[in-house]
């Protein structure tokens, strides 16, 4: 346990010897290698902990009531801080190649003190055995992101992102305390261990929970600031964000269901809807967009409704008895998270070394870059597919779990238990199908064909600080795909808790998993198999026969020009124009019309739905009600002084009179 | 009995489901027509002792002719005498209301066996089919702009109904299964006429349009 | 075994429907073996690659067929074992068949071609609407049979079966008639026989691929049918003698009459029009999901 405060202080360090070094390039390198060095001091013991060592921690009074700095790993909290440690690390590493020869005048050491900052504080928050000291993190974790979503404060939108944010955020932090506050105070106590009776009106603060957690993780319809956020912020920032930051709301609703005695039913059916809502939505949402970090950003949403789904069938499963449907289920969440951390960290570096190469990030500008990033190009490729759920890669395998999970739920006897299960498969199946639409359009209009806009300059591929850690996360994914059992045996420890299983039940679980897990990895690897024999055919046939290049086939058209080739808007067209009524996509501009059609413009545009009419609406009206307020406020100090003692008049005449 | 009462229950929800996609009024109605002949030989299955005596007979042609015949024909003369074949731009896509109607299956069933009923009934999917139908009339009623639709819509719903009393049909005087017959009789006769002459009137029978009807606002809009 | 029987008879299932096809027409029709004389020709040609693409497109044709025979090893002929068979192997057999389409539409992109885009889009929205039914159709089959693997869901599809749970597997064979013709790009969702580029869907994806990489997608593209058309066969022919030669020519002649269906089909109706194809796969999917709440129902009877 010692490591892990270790980790922490080495974080706090370095992070404010880069702020003291402030302009200096020699700041990057200190925060980078601080990161590293506390990535490998943290996962030290973290790896331990899920081998099976016994649960250590460590705890140091604190001045501060109720609170006391009390850290712990148990295996959930261990997958979380592996988690955390490592793709901070290594978007760091990123980070600094993504931020070399930055062309704003701003100094990068402050902004490597908040990344180390809330790296830190995503550690306490997932290691925290305190209310009070998760809360503080909590709070920290949330400031920090915020400076490093504003880092290019000099764009207005960024600014508004970054408020947008802010004040979700706190919202957010608003339920939680209340949260805190109320199971403190029933158990007298604000140390989780003490929480251990089941306290009243446990659905009512479950579903507070929801919303608190929910926000910071960006279920719909409280996802709103994460389409904002992520795309403001630099992409290795993004990366962290999207990759972990998001992931402490899903540990928080974990944690804390574990505190509101045995769940009932209808929790798991509440999380099952939202799951599958947010799932949906949020893949529709990506393929409506075309700025690419926006679509990875809506693509979060989409994958915190698949771990959300898998937790809610692992809810389901608790409460019905059935300790497979509830291993499985939580299984598949856990092992979601760390996937979904892998892809989504890599998908935004590839995104960053593309805007980094071109300055534009609308897909429907760019093209062929292929060519010009290769490296790039093959690593996001790996991560497209495995954000798809595509076999032989890391996606498919958690997707699989929730799936076999729900399999498992399906039986005559518990009727709704069924109906939700099936409700999860064709809406994982629904997911998956238009997860795969969305990459294919987000792979395939960036990086193949031909340009579809000049460029200003040559593109030129990422260095190798940027490329190392997408190599390193790329490797990853392909490892949990073709090893799956091994990735299971990893979370099965934190799901087997989660799940209340007795070690027997747990055992069985995992045996009805097993099977289908190493089938699923020699499938992987037959197919790695079939692959290299199948282009060792073709290498061997084409080698004695003519190889000719041309032209692509122009269906007889004479002068075919790269404008012609689909774009990432057409390309999601069909799709998007079915769920019109979900979308309400803006169109502007219209078809060109007569016999000799002048010039005409047509753009599609898909603002949050949610953010317009149900957000923008509430914040108007507090707006106005605010502004009646405003007449209080007019800058004149003794009427300043006059409302203090009238309010400790009123105090006083409440608490004595 | 029970296989066959099965068999046409779920004859039932598909045809509900062809009324969710359908855009002609020539196939919805028609399916409507199916539905009818459907729902006249249910209680005949439905009957838990087998036997089968004059009044049911009597209830289940009755059944079939009114709603198996006269009332699909009325509608298909309207649709004649109107001019109009098919629902253009519901306000709910076809598509979407597929999926709703998956929803709403899904819903009718939880609910269905929630309210088990105290004897045992015919089939098990007797009242969630029956609520899934009268779901799908209140939800083709809401979602189509065509007067002609909203009558079809009318009738699953009552169709629905029909089918929920089919679970106590055996103990149901035959009286109160007739007066329901008669009164959606009368409902779809002056619902019939009133088509036929608003769209004498105003050329059309979108009945989002009959709000223009109130105080005087123009009606010069046609269609 | 069943993969086996799959691979070797795969090519002549396209005969059979091309030739039932020319019957309705009135015609000869080309020989039953014409696609094995296709592949082996194409097999022996040179390729043109477009200065376009890149690995991607070249990549596209081999792991396509890949994954295609990959998942072809997990589905059963009828009553014949499959060569591989564990919980849940349907679904990885869904989504093998989603990488193989994954490839080929970044191949189809890779060209940079209007008319390959163009079909690449269709194919991934039709997909995404055909992968829900096809999940709900085997499970609504596995529901009533009580298994979870495709060779235990199929083996006890018996006269017995039909009997006690025969609108359900009704039901489930309508919606994979629906998933095997729309992801065979077949009539009435695509025509493999237009012959303009505009209405085309699969068919535009791979007209840039030429010679050995054109072999591989025919190839793989006809095992496809074969894989779909099993279990199509392993639902409408219930022999399960338990000897292996009859349930084995049984499942042959079903898989004979899919492709007859299929060609029959294709002779007897028209295309739809593109917009009306979203609504029948929801359709399929959702009478998938009929079949499964049935099951369900019957579960829960008193």
């Amino acid at each position: 346990m010692t490591l892990v405060a270790s980790a922490l202080a080495v974080l706090l360090l370095s992070g404010f010897a880069s702020l003291a070094l402030g302009r200096k390039s020699f700041a990057a390198v200190v925060a980078v290698g601080g990161a590293v060095a506390a990535a490998a001091l943290g996962i030290i013991p973290a790896t331990m902990c899920l081998a099976g060592a016994a649960p250590v921690s460590i705890a140091v009074p604190w001045s501060v009531p109720g609170g006391a700095f009390h850290i712990g790993l148990d295996p959930l909290s261990s997958i979380f801080a592996v988690v955390i440690l490592a793709v901070s690390a290594l978007s760091a590493m990123y980070g600094a190649g993504y931020l070399q020869g930055h062309s704003s005048a701003a100094s990068t050491g402050p902004h490597w003190f908040f990344y180390n900052a809330l790296t830190a504080s995503m550690l306490v928050v997932v290691t925290a055995q305190n209310a009070v000291l998760f809360l503080v993190a909590w709070e920290c974790m949330a400031l920090s992101s915020f400076f490093l979503v504003t880092f290019h404060n000099e764009h207005a939108d960024v600014r508004k992102a970054g408020w947008i944010y802010l004040v979700a955020s706190h919202m957010a932090t608003a339920f939680l305390i209340f949260l805190f506050a109320v199971l403190g105070s029933r158990a007298g106590s604000f140390e989780f261990a003490d929480w251990t009776s089941t306290p009243p009106a446990a659905g009512a603060l479950f579903l507070v929970a929801l919303i608190g957690f929910g926000a910071k993780a960006g279920i719909v319809p409280l996802h709103v600031w994460l389409p904002q956020a992520h795309p403001a912020a630099p992409s290795h920032v993004s990366a962290v964000m999207s990759g972990v930051m998001i992931k402490t709301g899903i540990y928080g609703l974990l944690r804390v269901t574990g505190f509101l005695g045995a769940p009932e039913a209808w929790w798991g059916y509440v999380l099952v809807a939202v799951g599958i809502s947010s799932g949906i939505l949020g893949v529709l949402f990506a393929l409506a967009q075309h700025d690419i970090k926006r679509l990875l950003a809506y693509h979060s949403v989409e994958n915190i409704g698949i771990i959300i789904l898998g937790m809610g069938l692992g809810l389901v499963g608790i409460s019905k008895g059935n300790s497979v449907l509830a291993v499985l289920g939580f299984s598949g969440a856990i092992l979601h998270v760390v996937n979904h951390a892998i892809f989504k960290s890599l998908l935004f570096m590839g995104a960053g070394s593309v805007v980094r190469a071109t300055g534009i990030r609308d897909i429907d500008s760019l093209g062929g870059l292929l060519k010009s990033l290769p490296w790039t190009a093959a690593m996001f490729f790996i991560g497209a597919a495995a954000i798809s759920a595509l076999p032989p890669l890391n996606g498919f395998v958690s997707e699989f779990l929730i799936f076999i999970g729900a399999l498992s739920g399906f039986s005559l006897a518990h009727a709704s238990v069924s109906l939700a299960s099936c409700a999860a498969v064709a809406s994982l199946a629904l997911i998956g199908g238009l997860a795969a639409a969305c990459f294919a359009k987000a792979f395939g209009m960036t990086f193949l064909g031909e340009p579809r806009s000049p460029l200003a300059h040559d593109p030129r591929e990422a260095g190798p600080a940027m490329l190392a850690p997408m190599a390193v996360l790329s490797l990853a994914c392909a490892a949990i795909g073709l090893l799956p059992a091994q990735a299971m045996a990893l979370v099965s420890r934190a799901a087997a808790h989660l799940a209340l299983a007795s070690p027997v039940d747990a055992a069985d679980a995992l045996k009805w998993a097993s099977f289908p897990l190493s089938a699923v990895s020699a499938v992987a690897f037959a197919l790695f198999a079939l692959v290299a024999l199948l282009a060792a055919v073709r290498l061997v046939i084409l080698s004695k026969r003519p190889v000719d290049h041309g032209l692509t086939w122009d269906c007889g058209y004479a002068k075919p020009t790269a404008r012609m080739q689909y774009t990432s808007s057409s390309f999601a067209q069909p799709l998007t124009s079915l769920f019109r009524p979900l979308l309400q996509t803006h169109t502007k501009g219209g078809e060109p019309t007569g016999v000799f059609p002048g010039h005409t413009t047509f753009s599609t545009d898909t603002p949050d739905v949610f953010e317009n009419s149900m957000f923008k609406p509430v914040f108007l009206a507090v707006a106005k009600v605010a502004a009646l307020v405003r007449s209080f406020q007019h800058g004149r100090i003794h009427v300043y002084i006059l409302y203090i003692v009238l309010a400790l008049l009123v105090l006083l005449f409440w608490k004595l009179g | 009995m029970t296989m066959l009462a099965s068999i046409a229950l779920v004859l039932l929800v598909l045809s509900n489901i062809r009324l969710l996609g359908g855009s002609r009024l020539g196939t919805l109605i028609q399916t409507v027509a199916i539905q009818g002949v459907i729902l006249a030989f249910l209680p005949l299955f439905a009957h838990p002792g087998g036997g089968l005596n004059y009044e049911l007979l009597a209830m289940a042609a009755a059944t079939g002719l009114i709603k198996g015949l006269v009332l699909p024909r009325m509608l298909t003369r309207a649709v004649r005498d109107v001019q109009v074949r098919r629902e253009v731009e519901p306000i709910v896509g076809y598509s979407t209301s597929l999926l709703v109607g998956l929803a709403a299956l899904a819903v009718s069933a939880y609910l269905g066996w929630k309210l088990s009923p105290a004897e045992p009934a015919v089939s098990p999917l007797l009242v969630p089919v029956a609520i899934f139908t009268v779901l799908v009339g209140l939800f083709l009623i809401m979602t189509r702009r065509k007067a002609l639709t909203q009558v079809v819509g009318y009738l699953v719903f009552e169709n629905g109904i029909y089918t929920f009393g089919v679970s106590l049909a055996y103990r149901q005087p035959l009286l109160v299964e007739l007066s329901v017959l008669l009164d959606v009789f009368v409902g779809v006769f002056v619902m019939g006429i009133i088509v036929f002459h608003i769209q004498r009137e105003f050329d059309h029978i979108d009945a989002d349009k009959l709000s223009l009807l109130r105080d005087g606002e123009s009606q010069e809009e046609h269609q | 075994m069943a993969a086996i029987i799959l691979l070797i008879f795969a090519p002549l299932l396209a005969g059979v429907i091309n030739r039932a096809k020319a019957f309705f027409a009135g015609r000869t029709g080309q020989p039953l073996l014409q696609v094995y004389f296709d592949i082996a020709k194409l097999l022996r040609k040179g390729v043109v690659y477009s200065r376009t693409t890149t690995w991607v497109f070249r990549a596209g044709p081999i792991v396509s067929l890949a994954a295609v025979l990959c998942a072809a090893c997990m589905i059963p002929l009828g009553g014949v074992r499959a060569l591989m068979s564990f919980p849940g192997d349907f679904i990885l057999v869904a989504y093998l068949l989603g990488l193989a389409r994954f490839m080929t539409v970044l191949a189809a992109l890779d060209t940079g071609s209007a008319f390959e885009g163009m079909g690449a889009s269709r194919e991934v929205q039709f997909a995404a609407l055909t992968e829900p039914a096809l999940l709900l159709a085997l499970i609504s089959i596995g529901s009533a049979t009580g298994d979870w693997s495709l060779h235990e869901m199929f083996a006890v599809v018996n006269a017995h079966a039909w009997a006690a749970h025969g609108a359900v597997l009704a039901m489930a064979t309508v919606a994979l008639l629906a998933v095997l013709l729309v992801e065979n790009s077949r009539v009435p969702f695509d025509d493999p026989n237009t012959h303009l580029e505009l209405t085309m869907i699969h068919e535009v994806m791979v007209l840039d691929h030429s010679g050995p990489d054109l072999a591989f997608i025919e190839f793989g593209a006809s095992v496809k049918f074969a894989m779909f058309a099993a279990l199509l066969s392993g639902l409408i022919v219930p022999v399960r003698t338990g000897l292996a030669w009859v349930d084995a020519s049984a499942a042959l002649a079903g898989l004979f009459a899919v492709a007859v269906v299929a060609g029959v089909i294709e002779s007897c109706m028209a295309r739809l029009r593109i917009l009306r194809v979203p609504q029948m796969l929801v359709a399929a999917s959702v009478l998938a999901g009929v079949a499964i709440l049935v099951a369900l129902a019957q579960g829960v009877a008193p």
